[in-house]
């Protein structure tokens, strides 16, 4: 019999002009009849497609099937017997560039709400309280170091929790998560999550350290002195980049991880309640146009700008961010320039007034395999605006690294790890997420996460 | 947690504080920082450590009450804690054997000056320590700076206690004595800290200054504290805070250092706090624009 069609479900959320008032996560998840009823639109594949486009294989028909089941906690494992931060990847993973990309419904329909339905048996799980230690291996008595709490060393401290080590997290920030923290905005990630998922590794055993800058504090030799017998690097992509554009020191100028770590970790928009202290602005300028742009403009609006800007040197098709993210930006009245480079920022008594743009063109594609901007003489023209956000991205965070030559790094000071087992040139030391890969995403950050940490048990076991 | 060991009032709205972080202590150079946060609600405050203690596992901060963060410090005592602190931060001060070194310190920053003449004096340099501050009763660490110096001369702007004028007065008399001097070492406000960067040229005597700028994080992801050092933008947080005074552009890190003082009043008239430590911040505050 064949299958009545069902329509792709449709995620509640916020109303635009509601949400740019408060920091409330915008989509509210699906209700459980919403998500029964999308999972029955998955055809359980024998092949699945959307399986190869996960890049930790999340096991999606087996936990989908589950969902038009019912069994909400059994399909929530399943996603954890690959994925131990579902509730984070449910909200935050590019899933149109991979599982649902490739989706077979996607062909003649539109794809099955795979991110989604992962997001809600996360959440059902958390909110029924119904979440379980698994069984861990016996006590193996051997101490491994994980630097660095984002995704990258929370996955590989979980795995290797599992397996028994005894493991301890460094994290050079008072608070657990890397950009998931500091980073990404209360209304797309709220901070309980991040802190359930962390709070499961101490569960499991990992003991976190925060406010231990490895390197300063002690470096990754010291810990083997104190007995750690391997390490993981999972340090991230944390060193902003700037314009190099006249202007760029004026009062008002910010890098989105100054503007975002303000919010977001610090709380500032709740100042003078929280010390942390923030710009007032009323138009913000916001260059670039990946997920973060488009956190510090939606970000800007709900502090009371009155006028946010996208400005980003490429055409719609080349923005990197998620498409959710743009479609909501978008939705709250962020008014995008594109093709649009700015030249200079504009000052007045030390402050910004405006920034200087040109308007560009698309060319032949460059080495990225994206058409090269090219700028259009005589149009350059002003915005008017009091703070410009710059978040063209993040190099790699360099602090333990300058204490640490013996690991050795590329031509643009990512670590040059073995791509197969993440080995660095330091012994017992192991390596992933952005500080290798470069800026790239929390799902593929966990990816590696998890290599490293097959690979430190075989070099421990001797395997 | 971080407790408190000891504290100390050293002048008007100036405390020392004791606290335990033996991991700290231990790693710790001269010219090197903390960042704290009082409390869940704290901003992370960075301070200098001016002393520490590696086998009793303690250091030592002196920090003056200018706002809200402060001022909060300041009304600690013994047995509380310090809900996070994170350290040692910056690059330490380079120490070796210059031949005579002047360490000039103004107001506060005779506390960040102090570890590296201790320092440099260790490493056996001469010392010719110069401290001032405004008045007699913000004068601080001198008998401190006396012990790890060879010399120390002392000003007030107002003459309330020992030479009338300032630290860049002392540096003329000792310069006119004619000795031959290696390096300078100059910490304080901005205002001073330019204006010795400048008499200095006119020595050709190299100066090393300790920049002061806002900072959020401290381990070179955030970008508030760049500041421009010979044309190029530095991060002093991890490339610094130390830099050479003479290609350090200081009306830039002046003006940046003002980006919050509309929410920082905001702050402190919400805060109790004693009147005095407050009108000094306001005027601080006045003296930054
Ligand atoms: C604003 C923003 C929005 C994003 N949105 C998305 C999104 O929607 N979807 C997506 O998939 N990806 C997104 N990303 C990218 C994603 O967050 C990153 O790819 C991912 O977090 C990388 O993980 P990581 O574990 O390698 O490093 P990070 O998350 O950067 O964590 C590194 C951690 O190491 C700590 N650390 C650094 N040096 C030391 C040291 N010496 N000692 C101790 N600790 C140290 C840092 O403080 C930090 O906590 C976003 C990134 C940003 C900045
Ligand atoms: C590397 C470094 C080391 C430091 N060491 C010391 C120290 O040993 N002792 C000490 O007393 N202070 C030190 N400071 C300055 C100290 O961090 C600030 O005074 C403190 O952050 C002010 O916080 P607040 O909330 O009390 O005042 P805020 O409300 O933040 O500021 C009140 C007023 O204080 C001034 N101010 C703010 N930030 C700074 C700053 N970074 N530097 C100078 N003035 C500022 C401004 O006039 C401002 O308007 C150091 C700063 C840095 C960057
Ligand atoms: S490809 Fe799509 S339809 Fe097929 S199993 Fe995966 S989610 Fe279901
Ligand atoms: S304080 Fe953030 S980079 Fe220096």
């Amino acid at each position: 019999m064949p299958k009545e069609k069902i329509e792709r479900q449709k995620m509640p959320e916020q109303k635009p002009h509601d949400r740019i008032k408060n920091f409330n996560e915008v989509p509210f998840g699906f209700p459980q009849e919403i998500a029964m009823k999308e999972a029955q639109r998955c055809l359980q594949c024998k092949k699945p497609a959307c399986v190869k486009g996960c890049p930790v294989e999340v096991a999606i028909p087996e936990f989908i099937k589950l969902v038009a089941e019912g069994k909400f906690v059994e399909a929530a494992r399943k996603v954890k017997s690959t994925n131990a931060l579902p509730a984070v990847c449910g909200r935050v993973c590019p899933q149109e560039s991979q599982c649902e990309k490739v989706c077979i419904v996607g062909k003649k329909d539109k794809p099955v709400a795979i991110g989604s339905l992962e997001r809600f048996v996360a959440d059902f799980e958390r909110n029924t309280n119904a979440v379980k230690i698994p069984n861990i291996a016996e006590k193996k008595n051997i101490k491994v170091a994980v630097v660095g709490s984002g995704p990258a060393g929370l996955t590989c401290a979980g795995d290797l929790a599992l397996k028994g080590y005894d493991v301890t997290i460094f994290e050079a920030l008072h608070k657990t998560g890397g950009v998931l923290v500091y980073g990404i905005p209360e209304f797309r990630l709220p901070k309980v999550i991040v802190q359930a998922e962390v709070n499961y590794l101490t569960m499991m055993g990992v003991k976190v350290e925060t406010n231990m800058l490895v390197g300063k504090v002690a470096t990754l030799t010291e810990l083997f002195k104190e007995g750690y017998k391997a390490a993981f690097v999972g340090t991230g992509a944390g060193l902003p980049m700037f314009l190099n554009i006249p202007g760029e020191n004026l009062i008002g100028v910010l890098s989105a991880n100054e503007y975002l770590t303000r919010v977001n970790l610090m709380k500032a928009y709740l100042f003078p309640e929280y010390d942390t202290p923030m710009v007032k602005s009323k138009k913000v300028a916001v260059v670039g146009a990946g997920n973060v742009a488009m956190d510090s403009a939606r970000t800007a609006l709900r502090l009371g700008a009155e006028k946010v800007y996208i400005v980003y040197r490429r055409s719609p098709e080349e923005m990197p961010a998620r498409k959710e993210e743009i479609h909501h930006a978008q939705e709250e009245g962020i008014d995008f320039q594109l093709l649009t480079n700015p030249i200079e920022v504009l000052g007045k008594d030390g402050c910004v007034r405006g920034i200087k743009c040109i308007k560009m063109e698309l060319g032949a594609p460059d080495e990225s395999g994206r058409r090269r901007p090219i700028p259009i003489k005589d149009s350059e023209f002003e915005i008017e605006v009091d703070t410009v956000v710059v978040a063209i991205g993040n190099g790699p965070n360099p602090l333990l690294l300058k204490a640490t030559p013996e690991i050795e790094l590329n031509k643009w000071g990512n670590i040059n790890a073995n791509p197969e087992t993440l080995a660095t040139t330091m012994k017992g030391v192991y390596a992933g997420g952005d500080i290798v890969t470069g800026a790239a995403t929390v799902i593929e950050a966990m990816g590696q996460g998890k290599i490293a940490a097959r690979s430190i048990d075989k070099y421990l076991t001797g395997g | 947690m971080f407790k408190i060991l000891a504290k100390e009032v050293l002048s008007d709205c100036v405390y020392k504080m004791v606290i335990d972080a033996p991991r700290i202590a231990r790693a710790r150079k001269a010219g090197q920082f903390v960042v704290l946060r009082i409390d869940e609600n704290g901003e992370r405050v960075p301070l200098t450590i001016c002393d520490a203690d590696a086998v009793a596992g303690s250091l030592t901060i002196v920090f003056q009450a200018v706002g809200k963060s402060t001022m909060q410090l300041g009304q600690m005592e013994p047995g509380q804690s310090i809900h996070d602190l994170v350290g040692p931060l910056g690059k330490a001060t380079h120490i070796e054997k210059y031949g005579t070194v002047v360490c000039v310190g103004g107001g506060i920053g005779i506390a960040p000056v102090y570890p590296i003449a201790q320092a440099m004096r260790l490493a056996g340099n001469k010392v010719i320590s110069l401290i001032g501050a405004r008045t007699k009763n913000l004068l601080i660490l001198e008998k401190e700076m006396a012990k790890v110096s060879d010399e120390l001369l002392v000003a007030t702007d107002d003459g309330s206690y020992s030479i009338k004028g300032f630290t860049s007065d002392l540096l003329k008399q000792v310069m006119a004595r004619g000795i031959k001097v290696d390096l300078a070492v100059a910490i304080g406000p901005v205002p001073m800290m330019k204006a010795m960067a400048n008499l200095t040229k006119t020595y050709n005597l190299k100066t090393m200054v300790s920049l002061n700028p806002i900072m959020l994080d401290a381990t070179g992801m955030c970008g508030v504290c760049r500041v421009t050092v010979g044309g190029k933008t530095q991060f002093a947080c991890v490339d610094g805070p130390e830099f050479d005074g003479h290609l350090v552009d200081f009306d830039e890190l002046q003006k940046r250092l003002r980006t919050y003082n509309v929410q920082e009043k905001t702050a402190v008239e919400k805060f109790q706090h004693s009147p005095s430590c407050i009108d000094l911040a306001m005027a601080a505050q006045k003296q930054v624009k």
